[in-house]
């Protein structure tokens, strides 16, 4: 084809240590002008390795040893480094994931918004700035003129990204790569983002590379999809055809493990209250002033749930609905401002020591980053062992012994003496489950546990908190924002917005009718779902 | 912002009062009777007693405090108990001697270890930035007494080039001053921007691996303006820190440098009052310097929000 946009041929990707296998070899796609392209596959595939490439933009310690990359008929990887950057940006934009760190926190939006604009087109200072407040109008930030003088930390994350955004297709490129560009966001910011990237391409008639592990965002929003297994295209084709019926067993592999309704189910629960929540409220401390605290923000107002023994609750919300600090507020980890929780009938705030330190040892919490939820000098053992220091009459030999025996329940066996280091992501948030059952807990508080993991990584390791409670009959307290992973696990669901619970009730019938309007945009925006139910139809 | 210094200045205040009482206390724990040392080995116990009372060391400990104390908020520091000279005015006639070397050191090396730092990371693992981690490691293992030696014996001894021994004042003869300060100044300017590479250079690698510098490259800039926009304000925040810190420092303590290069600052005038017993020079100079810190360290904090935006002052 020669009318292709970006024709990429034979591509090779090598880290500069001789002696490596390729990370990437021997890829070939096109993009066509306007069309809409997603390249899937779990970490460490190259996907974002292959789009790096393109522009010229590959980290230090990997180099393109071969292969052609073609753009609107110009051969990119012959080109100086000078025409190259004449091409980035203007021909080529790229949005990143990360909407935390990929905007400058030391400058204004007006002044990282007006640097592409300065440096491709010759425009005066007036018509950049009309064109700023132009563009951050139409991916819909409320009071452009007040955005254009603020800093990047001002905005929430699904905000920044849509200034991402702004500011790689205010120069209308012809192509633009977008690497994850929402899996750091929660549903409903994911589901806005994309649906205004999709629109606005199509506007424009930039084609979108669409880079992501998410094959409920590929069903949704594109038109052709590649599918990459450590650094090979394994498979290509129309996306409908592929997810419907793929070929190759890795691809088959990936559409499996899209959590599906029904799946597994939990144990369902019937037992005593455990933990009972009554009228909590969390409160911040407001921004300090010279004579006190100004007024405090409310993050909880008034909640109430009771989770019963041997019972998974998932309690859901978008980002800053307060269900992350409801979790930490149950474990006593969050001071409360008013009402109490109970565990077993007892005012955790109100126990003395000894019953404070058995409520510790029965309640334990798994957290969301498996990253820095480690301490990284300790030891696997070390790590998994500490929880249960405060177990009485437990020799040392003991300890090692249920520490082995809970790593291997993990799938873990003889990993006591590697470091956190040493371990890939799902393996680190095995451990974190390890120290979390260690000491046979009553009550575990999962703080969303896989929302920082690839898809067939998280669907392991529900599954394996799904055994080991329906084999143990633990209390779960599941915080998500990921609606397909609690119809999977969840005997009830409680939805949180603004530090309220706007509904709740058992699973099925929530999602089966859900009465509030908060919960049904968080149904319509979950994106798994959708295809779920698309390919049981 | 005029809140937040006034607030600070106000927190301020409880750590000198404990600067203040603490080196009182600890220059009385210094072994040896003031007046005794004054007045050598052989003066008769009548003459040590009477200077004991005309210095005010016979009253009770808390008495001596409450009057020093008092004294030094009115601004009287008091008089060396051997030249008779007002403390307050001693301090300052040294210490611009001492605050001009360290201003221009610490400056100069702010401005290498920057720009090396900087450049060391930008191309980590080259052969500049294995030179420039090189020369900070060994900047940092020499002692800064031991480098001022050796290049007093290079450039004074053996070539001739700078005055060896001694100092005149900048007001009496602006030239000869200028050379007595070379030295002094190149010496704690190298021992200074060892710590500063480092710092520089780590921070800055950390900034570059972040997705901003990536942006901002597939904007299609070119990497001067890279580096310049993007990457020097963040990475330089830290090192903004450490230059305070190394500010405060120095103010206190070049007693070593002005010893081998024989200049009368502060550090000098410290350490020959401990060895004197001179009581209230000796506290005068720490509070001096406790203050001093406190201030420097206040400054920093005010031009923090310059490179990074989300630490707000107010």
């Amino acid at each position: 084809m020669t009318d292709a946009l970006l024709q990429v041929s034979g591509l090779r990707i090598e880290a500069d240590q001789p002696g490596l296998a390729p990370l990437l070899e021997g890829l070939d796609f096109e993009v066509a002008a306007g069309e809409r392209l997603a390249i899937v596959g779990e970490s460490g595939s190259g996907k974002t390795m292959a789009t790096r490439a393109i522009p010229g933009l590959l980290a230090a310690g990997v180099h393109r040893a071969a292969g052609s990359i073609r753009f609107e008929g110009e051969e990119l990887t012959a080109l100086e480094e000078r025409d190259l950057r004449a091409i980035r940006g203007a021909g080529i934009g790229m949005v990143f994931q990360e909407p935390m760190t990929s905007l400058n926190p030391a400058l204004t939006i007006g002044k990282q918004l007006a640097e592409g604009l300065k440096l491709h087109r010759r425009l005066d200072d007036a018509e950049i700035r009309r064109r700023c407040i132009d563009m951050l109008r139409r991916v819909q930030i409320a009071d452009p003129e007040r955005c254009l003088a603020a800093y990047p930390h001002e905005f929430s994350g699904g905000m920044r990204q849509r200034i991402m955004l702004a500011s790689v297709l205010m120069l209308e490129p012809r192509l633009l790569i977008a690497d994850e560009p929402t899996t750091a966001l929660d549903t409903l910011s994911q589901r806005e983002v994309l649906e205004l990237m999709v629109a606005l391409t199509r506007e424009m008639g930039t084609a979108l590379l669409l880079i992501t592990h998410d094959l409920g965002l590929v069903a949704q929003y594109t038109d052709r999809v590649l599918v990459l297994e450590k650094g090979v295209l394994v498979e290509a084709g129309q996306t409908r055809e592929v997810l419907a019926a793929p070929k190759h067993p890795y691809t088959a592999k990936l559409v499996g493990s899209l959590p599906r309704p029904g799946d597994g189910g939990a144990t369902g629960g019937g037992g005593d209250v455990l933990l009972s929540i009554e009228q909590a409220v969390v409160e911040y401390r407001g921004k300090p002033g010279l004579f006190g605290a100004g007024a405090p923000k409310r993050v909880i107002d008034g909640v109430d749930i009771a989770v019963r023994s041997g019972e998974i609750v998932a309690l859901v919300g978008a980002s800053g609905s307060g269900k992350t600090t409801l979790g930490r507020a149950a474990l006593g980890l969050k001071e409360l401002a008013g009402g109490m929780v109970r565990f077993d009938g007892v005012d955790i705030a109100a126990m003395d020591r000894r019953q404070e330190r058995d409520f510790r040892r029965a309640a334990q919490i798994v957290f969301q980053d498996p990253f820095s939820s480690l301490a990284p000098h300790l030891r696997i053992g070390e790590i998994v062992g500490a929880a249960l220091r405060h177990v009485p009459g437990l020799t040392a030999a003991e300890r090692a012994e249920r520490v082995t025996r809970t790593l291997e329940e993990v799938g873990l066996a003889g990993y006591e003496r590697r470091r956190p280091h040493q371990m890939s992501g799902g393996q680190r948030q095995r451990v974190a489950i390890a120290r979390a059952i260690v000491s046979r807990p009553r009550l575990v508080v999962a703080d969303e546990p896989v929302s920082a993991l690839d898809l067939t990584i998280q669907k392991q390791v529900i599954e394996l908190l799904q055994a080991l409670q329906r084999e143990r009959g633990f209390a779960c307290l599941f915080v998500t924002h990921d609606l397909a992973v609690v119809e999977q696990v969840a005997d009830r669901v409680v939805v949180l917005e603004k530090g309220r619970i706007v509904e709740e009730g058992a699973t099925a019938a929530v999602f089966a009718n859900p009465r509030h309007d908060y919960t049904r945009r968080l149904l319509a925006a979950s994106p798994a779902l959708a295809i779920a139910e698309g390919s049981a139809s | 912002m005029l809140t937040y210094i006034f607030k600070r200045l106000l927190l301020a205040i409880p750590t000198l009062f404990l600067v203040a009482l603490a080196v009182f206390l600890l220059v009385r724990l210094i072994p040896g009777d003031p007046a005794q040392v004054m007045l050598g080995e052989g003066a008769s116990p009548e003459a040590i007693a009477s200077l004991r009372t005309e210095l005010g060391l016979d009253e009770a400990v808390p008495v001596q405090f409450a009057t020093w104390l008092g004294r030094s908020l009115g601004g009287d520091l008091g008089n060396s108990a051997i030249t008779g000279e007002p403390v307050g005015a001693l301090i300052l006639s040294r210490f611009q001697l001492t605050a001009v070397v360290v201003l221009i050191s610490v400056g100069l090396a702010t401005l290498i270890a920057v720009t090396f730092g900087l450049l060391a990371a930008w191309r980590q693992n080259s052969r500049l930035d294995l030179a420039v981690l090189g020369m900070a490691s060994f900047v940092l293992a020499v002692p800064s007494f031991w480098l001022g030696l050796v290049l007093l014996l290079v450039f004074g001894v053996m070539l001739q080039w700078l005055p060896v021994v001694g100092y005149v004042p900048f007001s009496e003869d602006a030239l000869g001053a200028v050379l007595f300060l070379v030295l002094p100044i190149v010496t704690l300017t190298i021992s200074e921007t060892g710590v500063l590479t480092r710092m520089m250079r780590s921070s800055t690698i950390d900034v570059l691996r972040l997705d901003y510098v990536t942006h901002a490259r597939a904007k299609g800039l070119s990497e001067r303006t890279v580096l310049m926009r993007h990457v020097f304000p963040n990475a330089f925040a830290p090192t903004l820190t450490l230059v305070g810190l190394t500010l405060g420092r120095l103010f206190g303590g070049i007693a070593v440098i002005e010893t081998v290069f024989t200049l009368p600052g502060l550090g000098r005038l410290m350490v020959d009052s401990v060895l004197a017993r001179d009581y209230p020079v000796v506290q005068g100079c720490l509070l001096f310097t406790a203050t001093l810190y406190v201030l420097v360290n206040l400054l920093v904090d005010i031009l923090y929000p310059l490179f990074d935006p989300r630490v707000t002052v107010s």
